[in-house]
């Protein structure tokens, strides 16, 4: 059970090779994982049934507590099915749809890729692993929106994706620290056994909010509802799996998981039907102006996202038996619509519903798939969208009778009714002007949607099976409690919830009939609305852009000597402000400098630095400063560290002969031309500088020294390294990853200035190229 | 730099300091020494041969690219961190090894090659920077 979620990955990596030597038909071999998985997955059905929740993990940071687990209940298992087995035919589809691509085994690596996160993130118990596939989803989806990477659209859409859902999921991984923080809890399965600490913990809000945003940004709430649509830019196959199935559920799927905990609050119960119930209406009004049958979906899908929310808010059994029923539905209709949309795109060329018409006769079985979807979607009986609107009104009108939110249900119903019906449209009414003459498409295409228009009938007409194995262990799960739920295909009498199906599918059918007056009206508000969020997004990152470039010409202005007085000047006042607030620590003059040798190295040092101060020729300065360098490796000697005494000269001897090199070929004057204001300043910042670290040793030394790290280092050198040199046991041994750190440093460092000196004189030794381009005016003096 | 006295001692020069680099690199475990500093003198032996004798002589005289130099010992590093995983040990574990050759024990160990790989990185990074400046004399 632990290895099958990871499969995925590793039939990703086989993706391109498989791609390059069958071609296309490797998109029905690639199948086989997903098909086996689904089949490994429905294993556990009947388990889950009977209220069991597996679980496995291994460690995998155990100092942190963090483990790689996974829990399996009716809620996972639910979406991990859905995942697997619309992912298989996804997968046989995009083989189909991308045959003959140049990118499609990269295509089908990433497709896979994302069917791995995804899976993951639905069975994780752990926190952290819940995170990392979350994020995993996201980036994941950002490589497959940016697919078509040369249109500028399909980047656009990529990165907007990216920043909003990374963004949330940022927001998210707060929240999880807070949880953990709060509960000490880091699997999810803890949590669900724990379920009132979190409600009761002061941080309750804070959490709340965090882990809100996250799933709001994924699941395309309003305001973040945008990236969606846009998101529609990525390949059909992609649209069908990821925008409609499975990813943007993955921000309803978070809210789902942590409902037990979380939820039933006032908090929860009010902002999850706010902005859901806006999220549903949003969804469905801007859908009805589209005409472009994938841009319809994406907003309907927008549109379930919110219905989804707003039913998880509402926190009732048959609310929430509702929103698991209308997922399950969802899921089944709009991949089988997308595939549907892609394939009529495929075979016609176009996906204008205004231009499209008459392909019933010409796409039959295309035409049976999308009669299911839509009819689904549409919520008419028998199907399992039927089954998902009644229960939904019950646990509707349970609650509140004529609410606000059974209006809002059944407005936005009757508007996806009314879209339905438009989606519809093109298998009837008179044809356009179509690119190409449409004809079926291959089985790869057709098989996908009409498989999953046949099971949700099949749902609906054996209901009590899939309330038994499904529905209901899912909504268990959701509301965290055994639910006992009796769903019905036909309704037996005339009660409220029918009475509000019969307005829903009345007014959905007025709407249909109008639904071109209905399409001008909302272009007409939109343009009394104007500004959107989509608009908002570039704005935002414009202003991201820009604010971003300023400050880099504030703090990097490329000018040397700022860099170099505001390093100093900062160093100094680190060293000297708490001076100033502490005191001076108390002074006595050192007693033990009677050895003469300690004059010797104090006299030459001191000389060394009276001739840098008054050089006049920058190279004898340097040679000067070298002096400074050779007396602190003598203290070194002096105090028994030959070792760090001999690096002290090699460092020196090599920082002279290479700041002299250095010397030679910049284009300086070889003497010092600073004014007198210049030289004034210069003076006091290394003054301060010097004072601050003299005090700041001289402080030092006055603590005992804390022997305790020498001493260990002492005993073990021999023992455990083999060595008696402690230094340098230290360096390849007890702390090598830092030296290995280190030495990465160097290579790089050394790598740059490399890349500095090449850019130089050296480059103007060349011929000019063409054109001339820009140089310093200096460059022959150089090199002459 | 035109200087006979250079131009004729630093060969010499050059490859005492090379033979003691190595000598400094190899006691470094036990005695004042190691990677860093064996590197560091073996990059002036580079440097003050170039001076004397010509960048190109230098080049010449060492094969490969300092850069490759460098890169090679921060695998070798890295490397030799990892063999420890084989054997179970965390990473960068040191692991050792004391075969007898004719009476004497020679300590060979994964943490050496860590040090000659140190010495490696300083060697080539710091040579290719003072070559490179060398150079534009």
């Amino acid at each position: 059970m632990l290895w099958l979620a990871l499969a995925p990955f590793a039939a990703a990596a086989l993706a391109p090779p498989l791609v390059h030597k069958l071609g296309a038909k490797a998109g029905w071999i690639l199948a086989v994982v997903p098909a086996a998985l689904f089949l490994g997955y429905a294993s556990m059905v009947p388990l889950v049934a009977h209220g069991e929740t597996l679980r496995a993990g291994v460690d995998w940071a155990p100092s942190l507590g963090i483990r790689y687990a996974q829990m399996i209940d009716g809620l996972s298992l639910t979406f991990a099915l859905l995942v697997t087995g619309i992912g298989t035919f996804i997968v046989i589809y995009a083989g189909g749809y991308l045959a003959g691509h140049h990118h499609q085994g990269r295509f089908l690596a990433f497709m896979l890729l994302f069917m791995g996160s995804m899976l993951g993130l639905v069975v994780a118990d752990d926190l952290i692993s819940l995170f990392v596939f979350y994020e995993l989803t996201s980036i994941t989806s950002f490589l497959l929106i940016g697919f078509d990477h040369t249109r500028e659209p399909a980047r656009r859409a990529a990165v907007q994706a990216l920043v909003v859902t990374g963004g949330g999921g940022l927001a998210l991984l707060a929240g999880l620290v807070l949880i953990r923080l709060v509960t000490g809890e880091t699997s999810v399965s803890g949590l669900l056994a724990t379920p009132d600490v979190l409600r009761e913990a002061p941080a309750y809000t804070a959490i709340f909010v965090l882990v809100c945003l996250g799933a709001f940004t994924k699941s395309a709430q309003v305001p973040f509802h945008s990236w969606l649509p846009n998101a529609m830019e990525a390949p059909t196959p992609v649209s069908a799996y990821l925008h409609s199935a499975t990813m943007v559920k993955a921000g309803v799927f978070v809210l789902m998981r942590f409902a037990p905990v979380l939820g039933d609050t006032a908090l929860w119960g009010t902002v999850l039907p706010i902005f859901g119930g806006a999220t549903f209406l949003t969804g469905v009004i801007l859908g009805v102006r589209q005409t472009d049958l994938k841009q319809i979906l994406a907003y309907t899908t927008v549109a379930s996202l919110g219905l989804l929310v707003m039913l998880t808010g509402m926190g009732s059994e048959h609310a929430i038996a509702g929103a698991v029923a209308y997922l399950i539905a969802h899921a089944l209709f709009k991949g089988g619509l997308f595939m549907v949309a892609g394939c009529i795109d495929h075979e016609t060329g176009t996906r204008d519903i205004d231009i499209l018409g008459g392909l019933a006769g010409k796409m039959p079985l295309t035409f049976v798939a999308a009669l299911l979807g839509c009819l689904s979607m549409a919520g008419l009986p028998p199907l399992i969208g039927f089954v998902a609107k009644e229960v939904m009104y019950d646990g509707l009108w349970e609650l509140g009778g004529v609410s606000i939110a059974t209006i809002v249900a059944v407005a936005g119903n009757a508007l996806m009714f009314c879209i339905a019906g438009m989606v519809l449209l093109p298998f009837f009414k008179r044809a356009g002007a179509m690119p190409k003459k449409p004809h079926e498409g291959p089985a790869s295409l057709w098989l996908g949607p009409m498989v999953l228009g046949l099971t949700a009938l099949a749902a609906a007409l054996a209901l009590d099976g899939a309330v038994e194995y499904f529905v209901a262990p899912m909504t268990s799960a959701v509301s965290g409690h055994a639910a006992e739920l009796h769903l019905h295909l036909w309704p037996t009498g005339l009660y409220p919830p029918v009475i509000l199906t019969l307005v829903t599918i009345g007014s959905g059918l007025v709407l249909l009939l109008l639904y071109k007056v209905l399409r001008a009206a909302v272009a007409g508000l939109l343009d009394v609305i104007g500004w959107g969020p989509d608009r908002g997004f570039d704005q935002l990152l414009g202003a991201l852009v820009r604010c971003a470039y300023s400050v880099t010409l504030l703090i990097q202005p490329g000018v040397m000597q700022r860099y170099v007085t505001a390093t100093f000047v900062i160093l100094a006042v680190v060293l000297l402000a708490p001076l100033l607030i502490d005191g001076l620590p108390a002074f006595t003059w050192p007693t033990n400098l009677s050895e003469p040798h300690y004059f010797v190295v104090l006299g030459s040092a001191v000389a060394g630095l009276w001739i840098v101060i008054i050089a006049k020729k920058r190279l004898v300065a340097i040679v000067s400063l070298g002096v400074q360098g050779v007396m602190v490796a003598l203290i070194f000697m002096l105090y028994g560290a030959p070792d760090l005494s001999f690096t002290q000269f090699m460092v020196e001897t090599l920082s002279v002969i290479i700041l002299a090199l250095v010397m030679t070929r910049l284009d300086l004057e070889a003497t010092d031309h600073r004014t007198i204001g210049h030289k004034t300043k210069d003076a006091v910042i290394s003054i301060a500088c010097g004072l601050g670290f003299a005090v700041l040793l001289y402080g030092v030394v006055q603590q005992p020294l804390d022997m305790r790290l020498s001493d260990f280092y002492l005993k073990y050198a021999y023992d455990v390294a083999h060595g008696r040199n402690v230094v340098n046991v230290i360096l390849v041994d007890f702390r090598a990853l830092d030296t290995l750190g280190e030495i990465a440093v160097v290579m790089s460092a050394g790598l740059a200035i490399l890349a500095l000196l090449r850019l130089g004189p050296l480059a103007n030794r060349e011929p000019a190229p063409p054109g001339g381009g820009s140089r310093p005016s200096n460059a022959s003096e150089v090199s002459a | 730099m035109n200087s006979l006295i250079l131009r004729t001692i630093s060969p010499f020069l050059a490859a005492l300091m090379m033979l003691f680099s190595v000598f400094v690199l190899l006691r470094g475990h036990n005695e004042p020494g190691g990677g860093f500093i064996g590197g560091l003198i073996a990059a002036s032996a580079l440097a003050i041969y170039g001076i004397g004798s010509g960048v190109d002589t230098v080049r010449r005289a060492i094969v490969v690219h300092p850069n490759a130099i460098a890169g090679a010992g921060l695998f070798m590093s890295a490397l030799s961190g990892l063999a420890s995983l084989p054997a179970a040990r965390p990473i960068l574990t040191g692991l050792w090894w004391l075969p007898t050759i004719d009476g004497i024990e020679i300590p060979l160990s994964t943490v050496l090659m860590f040090d000659v790989g140190v010495y490696f990185v300083v060697l080539g990074s710091l040579a290719s920077i003072a070559l490179t400046l060398e150079e534009g004399d």
